[in-house]
């Protein structure tokens, strides 16, 4: 097998695990760092939006033009440092389009594009276009988001509960603000695909959510029943059970949109596709990680401060005190016990000591079907 | 959240050929569906294909000033128009200060689009003050008639016209059934709901109705009016609606409170028209729809549901009407100048809604009602240029950036095949299933509703394969965790289905949800990409329930996967399974439930 699916295996044994909760307050300095650095940039950069949404300039040539779409477009973006965008009319002219320009402007290009395009600057028809994504189009997204939302942590809260919707929400705002924010720090020109490309993240990261949410709950559905673990601990083991899974699909999502980005966009020069695949590429990442780091926690957060939560966690670490009381009784015990202060120690990594004691058990002896349900 | 959980289940696992043949027969089915209608490629947006271009030059001769506002809102409204069903993917923009320029994707019928945005679809309710049949219509009994022979002489054009399909409006409450039994008896072919009459609701204004002149005697209207009256009567007698010049200044420039003269065309006579001011206006409807009226027999139909004050106004002014004499007791419904009806009424039509009937064909009424609920346009425009025009994007930039996207897609398949060896058949075979479909299943949506796949979509595809494949790894990672626990192949597929399936159920629920508010409230663009979404999200489920699963089923019957093989990406040594000998050593604590750490 690969190395990876002996990491699924080991990973599904417990035998090594990532204190995704406890070391949370890291995750969260980091991501609070990011999407700060993200709306600095929104604030100080700004957007820069295409000429859907701004409306812009439009060259219109005379008809019959030798110059192909493509050579004119490079014409156009070197004349006005913007994405253009080339049509070629049924009459054989060309509709060149600009975006964020003014009139002032708009007379400097031209003559510069009619240089390029060997043109009598005069014959170049130089208008004002309005947006085509215009504000009722906005507005009605807006609208339509906001009803999402509301419905979705509705749905959340009863598929689920209200602290995984709350913390499916705050995830979503976290990937959301992190790719507008890359935006206006890389530059790219916003368009409609941009915008699509937000909503697919918006979907996208709830859907991931949501898949690690469906297993959390199904680990912690009897939690009260038991004393070994705290809910913060179990949340970490759902995590780290479903890491395979994330990761898996993570690559699987991220290599199409990868190649659009890097390969199409760096080395082929497909820059039209950059716009679309920058902000898939950063979201996706962005939800995947989100949903590990900063969802996850974040409900072993907010439940731990339920009362019935809390009476768990001291059950638990008096039991825990006790079993320590014990002392090396308990590794004699078989492997129940083994077990025990494995799982503990692998919910909480800090204590070194007992890690290596079991591993020779650790290939398969404790964990058996009997724990099925 | 998941469905029941045994009976599913079971009944997948005793019949996974069934389910198997099912998407076959489906897909064959589809795809034959789609060589059959001859669209075998998906419609693609003006972004990737190009189009038609029309432009169209505001004219300023409705009274309102061509600014800023009013071309935004020409463009909200035309953009609304040709995106009726939201995925037709055309653009709406302004240029310059008076130019609309609407590109259509290719394939689009550009003449109805045209139609649409050109339309201005200003309608008014005018009181009749006269009318009469106009110009060379040969079975008109009278002759363009003196001003004050206009409304006697009408009721003697009656049986030859109203014989075929009157028109009539009526309150859909009393709905049309009842109006055409008393439409022979009076005049013009129009016909009126009489299930009203018996619960006739007098408006208390009693004789004098408005500005005094609808309740003028006929005979008495010609000369009954002011210096302008009298010049319009003039116009009215003047009037041949028969001629095409007359017919185009007939109802030009008039202002919606002023009297006017106009022409309509009933059971292909036309008849001309002394319209008062209006009575309610388009802009008090709130929707309109049409319907087939499948009991009058009068065909296709329009129905309008008023706003508040508009079904207000609409009551007191048919009211007023009942009390007249006919043509009196009409009312004219003018769009664009042109009656289209002008139906009679015998009692206040009360509840907001009115219906306009004729001989519509389907996609006249379609078009009436799609254009009469996005409102009218502020300004009126005048077609300048149609021009077909090429992809927004470069075709080798395009190329270049499917190239990557394929180079990112074969990137995929290695993954796969080095993580899940084996098993990366089935995941393969399932996204190549998934791929069929959304291709075949786009590609007849483009005739049926106007679909077009546009570069978002294709993006929207592209992560749609993010999250077919998770569907089919959570479910792949859970069969992976039953074997580790010592498990055979068999049962290890059919433990690990109800699990993985309740995932799949809840975490697509939300993409459905997104794509079904975004779809419903959204236009332009975002509805398009909202389709796209509704429709992968849907084909994921299908293709995981109807054949990833019965798939797996089926090869777990195969000694290849059964046996674990090596590369069948089910080796349970491979996977760090436990011998199977330790299975009942230990016994089930009551803590095993919940830190049970099984899962994918």
């Amino acid at each position: 097998m690969s190395k990876l699916g002996n990491l699924g295996a080991r990973l599904h044994r417990g035998e090594i695990s990532y204190d995704f909760v406890g070391k949370r307050k890291i995750w969260y300095g980091i991501s609070i760092l990011i999407t700060i650095t993200a709306i600095v940039g929104l604030a100080v950069r700004g957007l820069n939006m295409g000429i859907e949404f701004q409306g812009g300039a439009v060259f219109t040539t005379p008809t019959k033009m030798s110059t192909s779409v493509a050579q004119a477009e490079e014409y156009a973006n070197t004349a006005s440092g913007h994405q253009a965008v080339v049509q070629k009319l049924g009459n054989g002219s060309l509709r060149i389009q600009i975006a964020g320009i003014d009139t002032g402007q708009s007379d400097k290009i031209k003559q510069e594009l009619a240089k390029d395009l060997n043109l009598d600057p005069e014959k170049l028809a130089a208008d004002l276009v309005g947006p085509s994504w215009g504000e009722q189009i906005a507005n009605k997204a807006w609208e339509g988001l906001g009803i999402f939302m509301v419905l979705v942590v509705i749905y959340l809260a009863i598929a689920f509960e209200w602290r995984m919707a709350v913390a499916a929400l705050v995830a979503l705002i976290h990937d959301i603000t992190i790719t507008t924010g890359i935006y206006a720090l890389v530059g790219f020109e916003v368009t409609p695909g941009t915008v699509i490309g937000l909503l697919t993240i918006l979907g996208y990261s709830l859907y991931d959510t949501v898949v690690v949410f469906d297993s959390l709950k199904e680990q912690t559905k009897d939690i009260t029943k038991q004393t070994r673990f705290t809910y913060g601990e179990i949340a970490n083991r759902s995590i780290n059970g479903t890491l395979v899974r994330s990761i898996n699909t993570t690559v699987v999502a991220l290599l199409p949109v990868a190649g659009l980005l890097f390969i199409g966009g760096g080395f082929l020069g497909a820059g039209t596709l950059n716009d679309i695949s920058l902000s898939l590429f950063v979201g996706l990442a962005a939800g995947a990680y989100s949903s590990i780091f900063i969802a996850t926690p974040l409900v072993a957060d907010l439940k731990e401060r339920e009362p019935a939560m809390k009476a768990l966690t001291k059950r638990v670490l008096a039991k825990r005190a006790q079993a320590g009381a014990e002392g090396d009784l308990a590794a004699e015990t078989g492997a129940d016990a083994g077990d025990d202060a494995d799982d503990a120690d692998d919910a909480a990594p800090a204590v070194v000591g007992p890690r290596n004691q079991p591993a020779s058990r650790g290939r398969g002896r404790g964990r058996t079907s009997g724990k099925r349900r | 959240m998941a469905a029941p959980k045994r009976g599913r289940s079971a009944s997948a696992q005793s019949k996974p050929g069934r389910s198997l043949a099912l998407i076959l027969i489906a897909i064959v089915a589809l795809t034959g569906g789609m060589f059959l209608s001859g669209h075998t490629t998906p419609r693609l947006g003006i972004d990737l294909a190009g189009g038609t271009s029309i432009t169209l030059k505001a004219k300023a001769d409705q009274g309102s000033a061509i600014n800023k506002a009013n071309m935004d809102t020409a463009v909200d409204i035309m953009n609304r128009r040709v995106n009726g069903l939201g995925v037709s993917e055309a653009e709406v923009q302004t240029q310059g200060t008076d130019n609309i320029i609407v590109n259509i994707p290719k394939g689009t019928n550009s003449k109805e689009a045209q139609e649409q945005v050109g339309t201005t679809a200003k309608l008014y309710f005018r009181p009749v003050l006269a009318s009469e049949p106009s110009g060379g219509a040969a079975q008109s009994p009278s002759p363009s008639a003196s001003p004050s022979g206009g409304s006697s002489s009408k009721p003697s054009t009656s049986p030859s016209s109203s014989a075929s399909s009157p028109q009539k409006a009526s309150s859909s409450g009393s709905s049309s059934g009842s109006a055409s039994p008393s439409a022979t008896a009076t005049s013009q072919g129009r016909a009126v709901t009489d299930a009203l009459k018996a619960d006739s609701t007098p408006s208390p204004s009693a004789s004098s109705s408005g500005s005094g002149k609808p309740s003028a005697t006929p005979s008495a209207t010609p000369s009954g009016g002011t210096n302008a009256d009298s010049k319009l009567q003039a116009q009215y007698a003047a009037l041949d609606c028969s001629k095409a010049t007359d017919r185009a200044n007939a109802g030009k420039n008039a202002k919606p409170g002023e009297t006017t003269v106009a022409c309509g065309e009933i059971d292909k006579v036309w008849y001309k028209y002394l319209l008062g001011p209006a009575a309610v206006d388009g802009t008090e409807v709130k929707k309109a729809q049409a319907v087939f009226d499948t009991q009058g027999a009068s065909g296709w139909q329009v129905q309008m549901t008023f706003t508040g004050s508009g079904s207000k106004k609409f009551a007191d002014i048919t009211g007023e009407l009942a009390k007249n004499q006919p043509p009196q007791n009409e009312f004219g419904i003018v769009l664009d100048g042109e009656v289209i009806s002008s139906p009679y009424v015998s009692s206040a039509i009360t509840g907001g809604q009115a219906e306009i009937s004729g001989s519509f064909k389907q996609e006249e009424a379609q078009s009436l009602a799609n254009v009469l609920s996005y409102g009218a346009l502020p300004l009126s425009f005048q077609e300048q240029s149609v021009t077909t025009v090429t992809a927004a994007l470069g075709g080798e930039q395009l190329h270049a950036g499917l190239l990557a996207g394929a180079i990112g897609l074969a990137l995929v398949v290695i993954y796969l095949v080095v993580y899940y060896r084996g098993l990366s058949v089935v995941a393969m075979a399932s996204l190549v299933v998934s791929a069929i479909l959304t291709y075949v299943i786009m590609s007849l949506l483009g005739p049926a509703i106007g679909f077009a796949l546009n570069l978002p979509a294709v993006c929207g595809a592209i992560v749609a394969i993010g999250i077919t494949a998770d569907s089919f790894i959570v479910y792949f990672e859970r069969i992976r965790d039953e074997i580790r626990e010592g498990r055979t192949l068999r049962p290890a597929v059919e433990r690990a289905w109800p699990r993985a399936r309740r995932t799949i159920l809840v975490s697509d629920f939300v993409s459905f949800l997104a794509a079904a508010v975004l779809f419903i409230v959204t236009v332009g663009k975002v509805q398009g990409f909202a389709f796209t979404l509704g429709l992968t999200t849907l084909l994921d489920v299908v293709v995981v329930f109807l054949f990833t699963k019965p798939l797996m089923t089926l090869l777990a019957r195969r000694k290849f996967f059964a046996n674990g093989h090596k590369w069948s990406g089910l080796d349970p040594k491979g996977l760090g399974a436990k011998p199977p000998l330790r299975r009942t050593r230990r016994p089930a604590g009551p803590a095993a439930g919940p830190v049970d750490p099984k899962e994918a």
